[in-house]
């Protein structure tokens, strides 16, 4: 790929404009990380609990089918017919004994294996297949499958690493942490249009800096402050992320006031019944967003659970798919304060609505600047785990694991 | 009632088209619900919203929150509602279905088509006898929201 502009060999720090806007960088994402050796979030278990259950999703451009077979096995294959290529499930999900495509009504099982083919030995003696036609030389690309904690995974890459290696121990252990031993129930999904490239929300996510002083909901309710109690950690790969703060008492400090930051205010709730959460996890943590690279984020913000899955749509495009979480062990009043809590999340939440716009402003002020780049020197110019949240190590890390994966 | 209802609607979306945000909680009796969701979400009887309140008072922190906290572009709506539909339910409550049509209006001239849906609402009267939503679930059409939601349907 010719680019005009270098990005210096192994540099994280410092990040090209032109990578979230051109199109050759897309295709080469596609190849690279949707159909490499990553691992894709693709569903929960708890939405394909029965065999037959089947949902729909993407891996980058790349559609999925993830089903359940009469053995109660996941498999998740392309959403691509082997004949002439049609999907073979329109629809976001439901419950099939098999999948017939519609175009020539090629027959599939739930593991994507090709069982019938309409017409195979002709009509009246005449047409049909040739005599050396085999179904099963012709099905849709199979993914590896791997489960976590009820979240399921897939790639199409024989070379990714087992997932929990590639999740690795403390990202691991932080999963099961919010999802462990307990039964998820989808309490809503939403689709969320990002008027920017994918990257620009995957930074987003992982950027611990901005929290506090971009969402000022948050910081005037002391929900989240870098002077509270947090910290970050960077997996080793640098792809894998987790940014959590836990309430420490008196830790009132005078940093917000002294920077005159925008993130302080006097504005009070009139319903504070909001941020009137339940002890679910037995320790002191308010906050615990998570990321697996590329493109899976688990969050915890005080009792509101979900996972979001970005999906890219266009160089400047992306779907933000979020799946709020109750469990089934949730009593009447703590499922009442999850949705109350979602209000915090998504696309109208109190404390992320601005993500929603923030990466459309870098998306439109960098549009002039492809061999300008983005300044990430915030903690220095590695990629490691840190006490603190004033730092942009794991917006680094990010980079580290994109460049391993595109070779850009 | 059906003349009342409408004249209700046409006030409640004229309040979110004029910027009076700080109005908008008062078309809400003191325990009303307000859900945003989807038709999706809402045919599967899922219960989460974009925007979920159990009480007048979490309305008007939504507006103190997108007055005083939250970062978005400047932008308005104009609402186009249809016809209500006024029936009683079984219990006596006055229910409306009403449809809708939002184009949100960008600082920078964008007029985009940004949501159609309708509003199910349930009627009651306040103690002065004033016609005031009990509940509202707006359900959008779309599962797909652009950007983000700030100002409330
Ligand atoms: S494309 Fe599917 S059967 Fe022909
Ligand atoms: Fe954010």
């Amino acid at each position: 790929m010719p680019l005009d502009t270098a990005w210096p060999e192994g540099t994280v720090h410092q990040v090209p404009y032109w990578v979230f806007q051109r199109a050759e960088v897309l295709a080469r994402e596609q190849e690279m990380i949707f159909r490499g050796a990553c691992w894709h979030y693709l569903c929960l278990e708890a939405e394909i609990p029965n065999a037959g259950d089947y949902r729909t999703t993407q891996l980058g451009e790349l559609p999925v089918v993830v089903a359940r077979d009469a053995e109660g096995v996941v498999h998740a294959f392309e959403n691509r017919c082997a004949h002439r290529g049609a999907l073979i499930a329109l629809e976001d999900g439901g419950n099939t004994k098999d999948f017939t495509c519609v175009y020539h009504a090629w027959r599939y099982d739930m593991a994507g294996n090709l069982k019938g083919v309409a017409f195979r030995n002709g009509i009246a003696g005449k047409g049909g297949m040739p005599k050396d036609f085999r179904l099963e030389d012709n099905c849709p690309r199979k993914l590896r499958v791997a489960m976590f904690c009820g979240l399921v995974f897939g790639t199409l890459s024989a070379a990714t690493p087992e997932l929990e290696e590639y999740l690795g121990p403390e990202i691991s252990g932080r999963i099961r942490r919010v999802l462990n031993g307990r039964t998820p129930e989808v309490l809503g999904r939403f689709t969320q249009a990002l008027p920017n490239n994918w990257k620009l929300y995957t930074e987003n996510v992982r950027d611990s800096y901005h929290a506090s002083l971009l969402h000022l909901f948050f910081t005037t309710f002391e929900v989240n402050r870098l002077t509270q109690k947090g910290g970050l950690i960077v997996s080793k790969s640098g792809g894998n992320h987790v940014s959590w703060s836990a309430i420490e008492e008196g830790a009132a400090s005078s940093e917000y006031a002294q920077q005159q930051i925008r993130s302080d205010s006097d504005y009070r709730l009139a319903d504070p019944s909001l941020l009137h959460g339940f002890q679910e996890f037995g320790d002191s943590c308010t906050l615990q967003i998570l990321s697996v690279f590329p493109t899976f984020v688990l969050q915890q913000i005080q009792n509101c659970i979900a996972v979001r899955q970005v999906v890219p749509r266009a160089v400047d495009r992306t779907d933000l798919h979020w799946t709020y979480l109750g469990f089934a062990e949730d009593t009447a009043e703590q499922r009442i304060m999850r949705l109350k809590q979602c209000n915090l999340v998504g696309a109208a939440g109190f404390v992320s609505m601005e993500d929603g716009c923030v990466g459309g402003f870098v998306q439109r002020g960098a549009a002039g600047a492809s061999d300008q780049q983005a300044v990430l020197r915030m903690g220095g110019h590695d990629a490691l785990s840190s006490d603190t949240r004033a730092t942009e190590a794991s917006v680094r890390g990010f980079w580290k694991a994109y460049r391993a994966a595109t070779g850009l | 009632m059906l003349s009342e209802i409408a004249n209700f609607q046409a006030a409640y979306a004229r309040c979110l088209d004029d910027q009076r945000l700080e109005a908008w909680p008062d078309f809400f009796l003191a325990d009303a619900v307000y859900r945003v969701t989807t038709a999706d979400n809402h045919r599967r009887g899922l219960q989460a919203g974009l925007i979920w309140a159990n009480s007048q008072a979490m309305l008007r922190d939504r507006i103190s929150a997108l007055r005083e906290a939250n970062i978005y572009e400047r932008h308005a709506y104009r609402h186009i509602l249809g016809l209500p539909l006024v029936e009683q339910d079984a219990a006596g409550a006055t229910r409306a279905e009403t449809p809708f049509i939002v184009a949100r209006i960008m600082r920078d001239g964008t007029t985009d088509l940004f949501a159609t849906g309708r509003y199910l609402d349930v009627f009651a009267r306040d103690d002065a006898g004033a016609l005031k939503l009990r509940e509202r679930v707006v359900v959008c059409d779309s599962s797909r929201i652009d950007t983000l939601l700030a100002i409330p349907l």
